[in-house]
């Protein structure tokens, strides 16, 4: 039935080396963050402090969403609120277009890839420049991020050389990741002094100050909105905190649990504009008021977007982030694609999951991961006709004793006709039949009594 | 002692040996086992495919079967965990909790109800350990190699393995990542499941285990499909098996 996911994974990560080389990249992020929570005594502490500030302030969203527009409004920010997608499209292009702003250097910001604000502005004539150097490899190549933290982790070395060759004239063959990052810079540094605005994600807001707090490695963030005379940060509705004793205990964990990192190289706090420029924040909403309103999932929303659940996930590593099909793949994207997205196919990814449960016991903000894709798969899962009408009869055989053990007999029977049966084709497209099992084992365990 | 066997639909059928492993360990081990032959599946798979009316229809059915005293054993560590974590959505708060307290997985049995670790076997050969998922995070059988809290200790079935005469334990590269198997999962991916299945199988073949070991047929099954394809790595025999070792001991 997901297919697709299957196909898109070949075709991103086919078999041998490139997907070996994704699965080694991901699980050293995961080796990496098991070191640094080992090496914080406080760790597991943390997390479950962490639970408990985003599930208050999730309870109390619309108290600390005002708060924090007056706050940041007192600094000097003018604060929107978007209600989906096309609001913030349009609220972001309108102010481009009130400054005459022509050139926008950006940073990485997952809910402006959900939004779609990219081909947006490009269609209406802006050039938008990504300068976190995974994001900019990845628009280089014309593809979309496959990693919400490593934007480009699908690509090799090699692929990032030919590249940056054609695009960016480096030398022919280099692969060296220093001269390459070299290059990115100085064709990026231009870009930031000539650009006429920043458009920025952010990580966390404050409500308590009306801060801004805005995490990278790179401080391309802070560059960007440092020179341009306009800075727009765009953020989910649910990444309102109380206050910067709440942030303390997050900021030990996102890049603990992200790279290992104790901090990110950059954490910015940002307090109204700059001086003489100007400060838009836009909250969106998206489809999360609809997820905060349902008690099962609700949670969900407590992601700080650390990608320590892709990391750990065996499916993620060998599937890569395009086979999801949206901005936010592994676990927390399978949990949040049924809710904030409409098509069949990304509702269907709670089933694009083992269940391992691994996810569950990394991510740092403890949310029941893979007991909710188990939630999702029952609410209105998209599953074929199909698969709904053989599980009905499979329910049916085993609601009796007598008609399973006859399925159990047929079955047996026509051992080697098993083959051709569909959901049997599937499985041993990969795999053998197992050998003949003989008698079952109630059979047995009869025939032993009678022995006795 | 007496206790109800609870032997999961797939392993009467697929692994009808493993099911008699478990009696004859049980048995050796001072226990009265008793089979309902009414018994047929817990409803797991109905769980994982979110066929929530079929799904407690056949928990309703299951607890029915095992209402009663005894504590139930079963060699499954995913059908156990699907009783303790999957039931008090279906039949209720209380119901589930009288039944998840009497309902053990195999080795947990041994270790935290008879208190054994030494149950007498012999099995002279080099064993890789499948900590399957379920066992290894939901009845907390192992120690996730993820967690982050205090220091590792040993779980409850490497320690029934440590316990056996003559086996050697081989260390596996990333000893608990999932094989792939995870059910429907490996019906509605298949291409991913095998990708994931293929690496779990390298690395267990690596460590130079004759045989791999688990708590799970349905994982041990999946790669075996594999390994057949294939011609390389170890054979699977569920710990039953290995602790039931030699047969007639």
């Amino acid at each position: 039935m997901s297919a697709a996911l299957d196909r898109r994974a070949l075709e991103l990560l086919p078999s041998g080396e490139r997907l070996a080389a994704h699965d080694a990249a991901v699980w050293a992020l995961r080796a990496k963050r098991d070191a640094a929570g080992r090496a914080e005594p406080d760790f597991e502490r943390l997390r479950e402090q962490a639970r408990r500030i985003k599930a208050h302030s999730l309870d109390h969203l619309d108290v600390l969403l005002e708060r924090f527009e007056s706050r940041a409004q007192a600094a000097g920010a003018r604060v929107h609120f978007a209600e989906d997608a096309a609001d913030l499209q349009r609220i972001v292009l309108e102010l481009l277009r009130a400054k005459g702003a022509r050139r926008v250097v950006k940073s990485k910001s997952m809910l402006t890839e959900e939004c779609g604000l990219n081909p947006h502005l490009e269609r209406h004539g802006l050039e938008v420049v990504d300068t976190d150097l995974g994001e900019r490899i990845v628009q280089l190549g014309d593809e979309p991020p496959s990693h919400i933290i490593m934007p480009a982790i699908h690509r090799t070395r090699g692929d990032i050389g030919a590249l940056f060759e054609r695009e960016l004239g480096s030398a022919p063959g280099d692969t060296d990741p220093g001269r390459l990052t070299a290059a990115a810079r100085r064709d990026l540094r231009a870009r930031f002094l000539a650009a006429d605005a920043a458009i920025t994600g952010a990580n966390f807001a404050v409500a308590d100050t009306g801060t801004l707090v805005v995490v990278t490695n790179e401080g391309n963030a802070d560059l960007g909105m440092s020179l341009a005379k306009l800075h727009i940060a765009c953020l989910g509705i649910e990444k309102v905190i109380p206050g910067l004793g709440d942030l303390a205990v997050f900021l030990r964990l996102l890049a603990r649990s992200a790279t290992g990192q104790a901090i990110s190289a950059y954490t910015s706090l940002v307090t109204g504009p700059r001086p003489g420029g100007e400060l838009h924040v836009v909250l969106v909403d998206n489809g999360r008021t609809k997820l905060l309103a349902d008690p099962r999932h609700r949670s969900a929303l407590s992601c700080i977007r650390c990608g320590a659940c892709l990391n750990t996930c065996p499916v993620f590593r060998r599937a890569g982030g395009h086979a999801y099909g949206w901005a936010v793949p592994g676990p927390i994207g399978a949990v949040l694609a049924p809710a904030l997205t409409e098509s069949d196919e990304l509702r269907a990814l709670p089933f694009a999951s083992t269940l391992c449960g691994s996810c569950t016991a990394v991510c740092p903000v403890k949310i029941d991961l893979h007991d909710q894709l188990v939630a999702w798969r029952a609410s209105d899962s998209p599953r074929s006709a199909g698969s709904r009408s053989l599980g009905r009869l499979a329910s049916l055989v085993f609601a009796s004793p007598l008609a399973y053990r006859l399925a159990g007999r047929a079955v047996r029977a026509l051992w080697p006709l098993l083959r051709g049966a569909p959901p049997a084709r599937a499985w041993l497209a990969a795999r053998e039949l197992p050998e003949h099992p003989g008698a079952s084992f109630r059979a047995r365990f009869r025939a032993r009594g009678s022995q006795q | 002692m007496d206790v109800a066997l609870f032997i999961p639909c797939y392993v009467d059928q697929l692994a009808p040996q493993v099911g008699l492993a478990t009696v004859s360990l049980l048995e050796r081990l001072g226990c009265k086992v008793r089979f309902d032959p009414r018994q047929t599946c817990c409803g797991q798979p109905f769980v994982t495919t979110g066929a929530r009316g079929e799904a407690e229809r056949l928990a309703r059915r299951h607890a029915h079967l095992f209402a009663g005293g005894d504590p139930i054993v079963c060699p499954s560590a995913s059908c156990v965990a699907t009783v303790r974590h999957r039931y008090a959505d279906l039949i209720g708060e209380r119901d589930a909790r009288a039944l998840a307290a009497r309902t053990f997985e195999l080795g947990e049995f041994i270790a935290r109800v008879l208190n054994r670790s030494d149950v007498g076997a012999r099995f002279p050969h080099r064993v890789a350990l499948l900590e399957s998922c379920h066992g290894l995070r939901e009845l907390d059988l192992g120690w996730p190699s993820e967690r982050t809290s205090r220091a590792p200790r040993t779980g409850i079935t490497e320690s029934l393995l440590r316990a056996v005469d003559g086996l050697t334990l081989c260390d596996v590269e990333r000893r608990d990542e999932c094989c792939g198997f995870g059910g429907a999962f490996s019906v509605d991916h298949p291409e991913l499941s095998a990708r994931i299945g293929v690496a779990k199988l390298a690395a267990l073949a690596a460590s130079g285990a004759e045989f791999v070991t688990g708590t799970d047929v349905s994982c041990l099954l999946h790669l075996d499909g594999l390994r057949r394809r294939s011609g390389a790595g170890p054979k699977p025999l569920h710990l039953a098996e290995i602790l039931a070792s030699p047969e007639g001991a």
